[in-house]
């Protein structure tokens, strides 16, 4: 990452610094991703993304800028990344995911506060961030209380607030599908250019094709033994929100037909008889791959993530029927209010699909990941769990950050939970 | 398997103390207790030199605790948590037992057990309020060896309100009662209910069913047991040796004394 030294000094950021968070994150990922065995050989280009994301990635984004085009930051599954492709702008996904720059939030930021907000607003703070000086636009969400309120600290005329609704009823239908609009009309200002239905067809076609290879991905999963990871497939996932869309997809495809040779040949990076495992809950973004390696490093496979960075990013595509502008938005507003975010009530539907994904992917159990401080899905966790045992699987829920301090205590319920599943 | 003496040996590395047990037949002939330190691969292999556990065969060792995963990596034993370890030797111990409370130095579980194996559980997470380490830590500060801390807190007519469940913050609250003149007694009273409540909330998530069984060197502080049953409205099942429950659960899974 040296190599871009010279880059991140003229985008303003303190190189010296920057230089022990790529070492802190490089530690990280050869301690999780980079100790794995038996890894599918595909790997290695979404290996290549993660280590870019600082590097290759901000270079290639530079270059964008100087050729005309914009960038558009985002931090929530719920921002429609059509609608910014549709005026040929770049959607990047913000949220940090390394414990490194916590502390730089904490300086003046509440403590009490989920990590990924602390550790996307530390690298913020701490000018580590490469991505803050070339964005054009940002655009927030209201998806819960702290992001809103960090919002308001960000605030400038090029951040827009997504407003998404709090019910599925047919008033919060209408005002998530106006919130797209006017997302729209947004973009259109910022950006200066028209979202036409032609280029809106087009986004819409590339992400749906991404969603394709995402969702493959995870069927392949089920095979029995899983042919890759689930930190890797989660590596893969991290890489959906920063990677260049059609060439990200090109490899995903690549990866699943390796993946198709390995399950049809029976090979597994997990020994014979390794348990099952779905994660459901909280995002791991870039640089957080803490739950995933303890569970997998306790001998279970994950098999299964209902998450942010998992099957919420991908699920449902997009009706493509629509040929006009207005039923475009309506069909790209309509996916979009079909995940599952804790952050909805009364949320049936999130438990529905956690019983079917979990059933789907014959599940010996569920680890309930929650970020310390995310109230939503802490508390939504009890019916979790009450909607998993009705089928009969037991779940454990891990509540944490993205310190180290607690992987002792951790560890010993992981094992215990593994071996109560045997 | 080729066992003839069916001899089998547990090692459970705590964060304070490191055991040993060893089971002949699935009975427990032999246990010992010592300071886990600084050093506790070397504790550990001082302990089983000591027992001359290498004739022939070998004697199979599994570990438990903390440092099982050193072990493992170092002596090259299988591991298991002490959450199963402790299902393991309670049940063992008292074939009736439904619930192990097992309160250790750095952390308490409550697990739940069905027919000698865990059904459920919960541990503390990441801080050591209601462990014995706050016992060790309130009694140094209150001036009282660890063995008389909990007989003197039964002596005491009235309990002084300990509101913090903290290490730390619960020292400071100490110093101010002393400094406010309550008697010790009453103080160690207040501190073992302090740690009492912590222990019931957990108890409380995984559902107490009798029998249930106090392990962990906790278990031998005469205060907290009067008082755990007195909450919880059961009598308790107290090991001869509640240390080493742990241990014994190791070594039956060594022996493959435990149920399959």
């Amino acid at each position: 990452m040296a190599e871009h030294n010279q880059l991140l000094a003229e985008l303003g950021l303190d190189v010296a610094l920057h230089g022990q968070l790529s070492e802190a994150t490089e530690r990280s990922f050869q301690r999780t991703i980079g100790s794995q065995e038996n890894r599918p050989k595909a790997m290695a280009y979404f290996d290549g993304v993660l280590h870019g994301a600082h590097g290759g990635r901000i270079a290639e984004l530079v270059a964008a800028r100087k050729a005309g085009r914009k960038v558009v930051g985002t931090f929530c599954v719920y921002v429609p990344e059509e609608v910014v492709m549709a005026v040929d702008a770049i959607p990047i996904a913000l949220c940090g995911g390394s414990a490194f720059t916590v502390p730089f939030a904490e300086k003046t930021f509440p403590r009490d506060i989920c990590p990924l907000v602390k550790s996307t607003l530390g690298m913020a703070f701490s000018k580590t961030c490469p991505y803050g000086p070339i964005l054009d636009m940002m655009v927030g969400e209201t998806t819960c209380d702290v992001k809103k309120k960090t919002w308001e600290i960000l605030a400038d005329p090029t951040f827009h607030v997504m407003e998404v609704p709090q019910k599925k009823e047919a008033i919060d239908v209408e005002l998530w599908r106006k919130a797209v609009r006017e997302f729209k009309d947004k973009v259109e200002e910022i950006v200066g250019r028209k979202v036409e239905p032609q280029r809106l067809a087009a986004a819409t076609g590339v992400m749906n094709a991404k969603r394709r290879a995402l969702q493959r991905l995870t069927e392949l999963r089920k095979a029995s033994p899983p042919p890759i990871s689930g930190l890797d497939a989660l590596a893969v996932m991290q890489g959906a929100f920063n990677d260049e869309p059609v060439r990200y997809t090109e490899h995903v495809n690549i990866l699943n037909a390796e993946l198709e040779q390995r399950v049809a040949a029976r090979v597994s990076p997990f020994a014979k008889g390794a348990k099952r495992v779905m994660i459901s809950g909280c995002p791991s973004v870039m640089g957080n791959w803490k739950v995933h390696y303890l569970v997998e490093s306790s001998g279970a496979a994950i098999v299964a993530d209902e998450t942010c960075t998992g099957s919420r990013y991908f699920e449902n595509l997009v009706d493509e029927t629509a040929c006009d502008l207005d039923g475009q938005l309506t069909a790209l507003a309509d996916r979009y209010l079909e995940v599952n975010c804790s952050c909805f009530t009364p949320n049936m539907e999130r438990l529905d699909a956690v019983k079917k994904m979990a059933t789907d992917f014959a599940v010996d159990g569920v680890v309930q990941y929650v970020l310390q401080y995310c109230h939503t899905y802490n508390v939504e966790a009890m019916r979790v769990e009450g909607a998993l045992k009705e089928i009969g699987k037991p779940s454990l829920k891990i509540v944490t950050d993205y310190s180290e301090e607690d992987t002792g205590q951790l560890r010993t319920r992981i094992e215990a939970f593994i071996e109560q599943l045997a | 398997m080729t066992n003839p003496a069916q001899r089998a040996a547990g090692l459970d590395i705590g964060s304070r103390t490191t055991k040993v047990a060893v089971v002949e037949d699935g009975k427990l002939v032999f246990c010992r207790v010592v300071d886990t330190g600084t050093d506790p691969l070397g504790r550990a292999r001082e302990l089983l030199s000591s027992l001359a556990l290498s004739p022939q065969p070998p004697v199979p060792v599994t570990a438990t605790g903390y440092g099982r995963h050193l072990a493992r990596e170092k002596l090259g034993f299988p591991v298991i948590t002490e959450i199963k370890a402790h299902a393991l030797g309670a049940s063992r111990l008292f074939p009736e037992c439904r619930t192990v409370i097992d309160i250790g130095g750095q952390d308490s579980k409550a697990i739940r057990v069905e027919n000698g194996r865990q059904v459920n559980f919960e541990m503390n997470d990441r801080c050591a309020a209601g462990t014995g380490r706050f016992l060790e830590v309130m009694a140094m500060t209150l001036g009282y060896t660890l063995s008389e801390f909990g007989p003197e807190a039964l002596k005491a007519a009235e309990s002084a309100t300990i509101n913090s469940m903290c290490t730390v913050f619960s020292e400071s609250e100490v110093v101010s009662l002393i400094a406010g003149g309550k008697s010790k007694q009453s103080i160690a009273l207040g501190l073992h209910e302090s740690i009492v409540n912590r222990l019931l909330a957990l108890v409380g998530r995984v559902g107490v069913e009798p029998a249930v069984v106090l392990s962990g060197g906790v278990a031998l502080n005469p205060c907290i047991r009067a008082l755990l049953e007195r909450r919880l409205g059961v009598r308790l099942l107290v090991p001869e040796h509640p240390q080493v429950v742990g241990a014994l659960g190791a070594a039956l899974s060594a022996g493959n004394g435990a149920r399959p």
